[in-house]
């Protein structure tokens, strides 16, 4: 072996060695988490082993507060998904199939609230409530939900379309089809992996966010918000169930959103 | 008449953008932009929460966010600063490992990198206390390696604050820089070394400056979040390591010093406004669309 391909070789093995490292340190955590699932804790603290147990998966509502904060969430997200969704892609739309005026300052807007801070975002929404008089609670969570998903769509849906060939639609609207049709029976059709893997991403955002929703709950819970709540005193090991649960839920989702269109693809492949 | 028809075709298909546009774009405009410019007014009030705050031009906040909370600032700049500079250090081999050595398992090993942010980012944290917990394995063997004192702590430390925020912001600088060396031509390398650049020489003066791109939109979208964040502060840190997100939270939600708070939150976001501004003049302002679309 010469020399050049034996310090390659090395160089590999450093640079693998490194990043197993370095993807333990980004699992560590979520082993912990998952482990702790199923710890059976004696008093509030769920810091220590104690034991294995399966009770907390057989009914991880059993905590007050946290079947509420929960459902709220998930409510919140599934709503806010749905508005962001519709609103980010027909902003995509409009940013990648035509030119009008203003097309580049409102790239930037958009982007604005990609680079701002959640405790700017945050504090700022509730400022406005203030001024405004409005009272705080589900409502204004789910505006602010709505508000800093809309910006991650526009850039996820973009992105598909920019990759999709335009002259598909142009020629379906020089066989007659108007706009509409075309957007339904063309355009929808095949961005609909972007448009879904962007649901998925606005899911995430909506369902983990807690600074933007701490500012603007009210009296209203959320389940980040009962985690920190919770925190200081030691979150219970349901809160650990549920948290592992979602995560595998949305692993799956993934898995399946990537093997289905792997599958479209082949098919397209063959026919 | 089937002129008019015509007419009133084209003219409706130009308006068609600016149709599909308002809805999204009004939503941030009424919940993004005039919040944050809501703010500066906020910000020039005066009263207390009993008597209720009127507009006064009140410049006074401005005084008190910068000298009663200038340490909190400087605070959360080294913070986030320490914290983008470790990760770029820990994310730059690993994405370097993918993207040229990773072969047919590049998608898997991708995939790895995304997979920890489905998992809640507070349980995330509140897992970090249990692992920098002061009679924990991580203390207790850095104190028989003689590394922490006897009675030194990891948790409530400034260690613990910038460690929990560079693993919470780590994905966020592994994924631009992975698009960017993705986007690297091989090609160029082995022209180089085919004209006697060492690898080293190849690294550092072709794949690092094509990287470059990549660098500065992850080390941005990792310094912004953690320039604002409280989180971390508050359940790895004690009093000692406030950041200027928690001064914001509860000047807001706990002392309800609106204007105070108000004119920190606007400062904060005018420096980013001038940290991004920067950022287009040196790589232009395609690249932002890109950035945030790896």
């Amino acid at each position: 072996m010469s020399a050049v391909t034996r310090a390659t070789r090395r160089r590999t093995v450093a640079l693998g060695v490194w990043s197993g490292f370095a993807l333990l340190y980004l699992f560590l955590p979520v082993f912990l988490i998952v482990a702790f699932s199923f710890n059976d804790p004696s008093g509030r603290f769920n810091f220590t082993w104690q034991g294995f147990t399966l009770d907390q998966w057989k009914d991880p509502f059993s905590v007050e507060g946290l079947g509420t904060a929960f459902r709220n969430s998930l409510e919140i997200a599934a709503l806010s998904v749905v508005v962001s969704v519709i609103l980010g892609t027909l902003v995509a739309l409009a940013l990648a199939r035509y030119h009008f005026r203003g097309r580049s300052p409102l790239g930037l807007f958009l982007f604005l609230p990609l680079a701002t801070p959640d405790v700017v975002m945050g504090a700022s929404l509730l400022g406005l409530f203030l001024t405004m008089n409005v009272a705080t609670g589900f409502a204004t969570i789910l505006i602010a939900h709505v508000m800093f998903n809309i910006a991650y769509v526009v850039v996820t849906v973009l992105a598909r379309l920019q990759g999709m060939d335009a002259h598909l639609e142009e020629a379906a609207m020089d066989l007659g089809a108007n706009e509409w049709t075309t957007f339904r029976l063309v355009t929808l059709p095949l961005i609909a992996p972007g448009v879904a893997a962007a649901a998925m991403l606005a899911f995430v955002l909506s369902i983990d966010d807690y600074i933007v929703t701490s500012f603007n709950a009210g009296t209203t819970s959320t389940f980040p918000l009962y985690i920190f709540g919770a925190a200081r005193q030691g979150v219970p090991p349901q809160v650990n169930v549920l948290a592992t649960a979602l995560l595998f839920a949305v692993v799956l989702l993934m898995v399946g959103n990537v093997a289905y269109q792997r599958r479209l693809a082949r098919r397209d492949a063959a026919a | 008449m089937a002129r008019r028809a015509l007419l009133t075709a084209r003219r409706r298909r130009q308006l068609l953008p600016y149709a599909i546009l308002v809805p999204g774009v009004a939503w941030l405009v009424v919940f993004f932009a005039i919040p944050v410019l809501n703010q500066v007014y906020v910000s020039l009030e005066s009263g207390t929460i009993e008597q209720g705050y009127a507009f006064d031009w009140n410049w006074s906040s401005y005084g008190t966010a910068l000298s009663d909370y200038q340490e909190q600032f400087l605070r959360s700049l080294f913070y986030a600063g320490t914290a983008t500079v470790l990760a770029l250090v820990i994310a730059f081999p690993l994405v370097y490992f993918v993207a040229f050595r990773g072969g047919r398992y590049k998608t898997v090993l991708l995939a790895l990198i995304v997979l920890p942010l489905f998992m809640n980012f507070l349980m995330r944290t509140v897992a970090w206390q249990t692992i920098l917990q002061d009679d924990g394995f991580v203390a207790d063997t850095m104190r028989s390696l003689g590394i922490l004192e006897e009675d030194g702590r990891l948790l409530a430390t400034r260690t613990a604050v910038i460690a929990g925020l560079t693993y919470n912001f780590l994905p966020f600088m592994a994924l631009p820089i992975y698009a960017a060396l993705e986007g690297v031509d091989r090609r160029l390398i082995e022209a180089a070394t085919d004209l006697y650049a060492t690898r080293w020489q190849a690294f550092r003066r072709i794949t690092v400056p094509l990287a470059m791109p990549g660098i500065v939109a992850g080390s941005l979208l990792t310094f912004i979040p953690a320039l604002g964040d409280y989180v971390n502060a508050s359940l790895l840190g004690s009093s000692r390591e406030t950041m200027i997100g928690n001064v914001i939270q509860s000047k807001f939600l706990v002392l309800t010093d609106y204007p105070t708070a108000a004119a920190l939150s606007f400062l904060l976001m005018l420096f980013i406004v001038v940290l991004v501004a920067i950022y287009i003049r040196v790589l232009g302002r395609r690249s932002l669309f890109e950035a945030a679309a790896a």
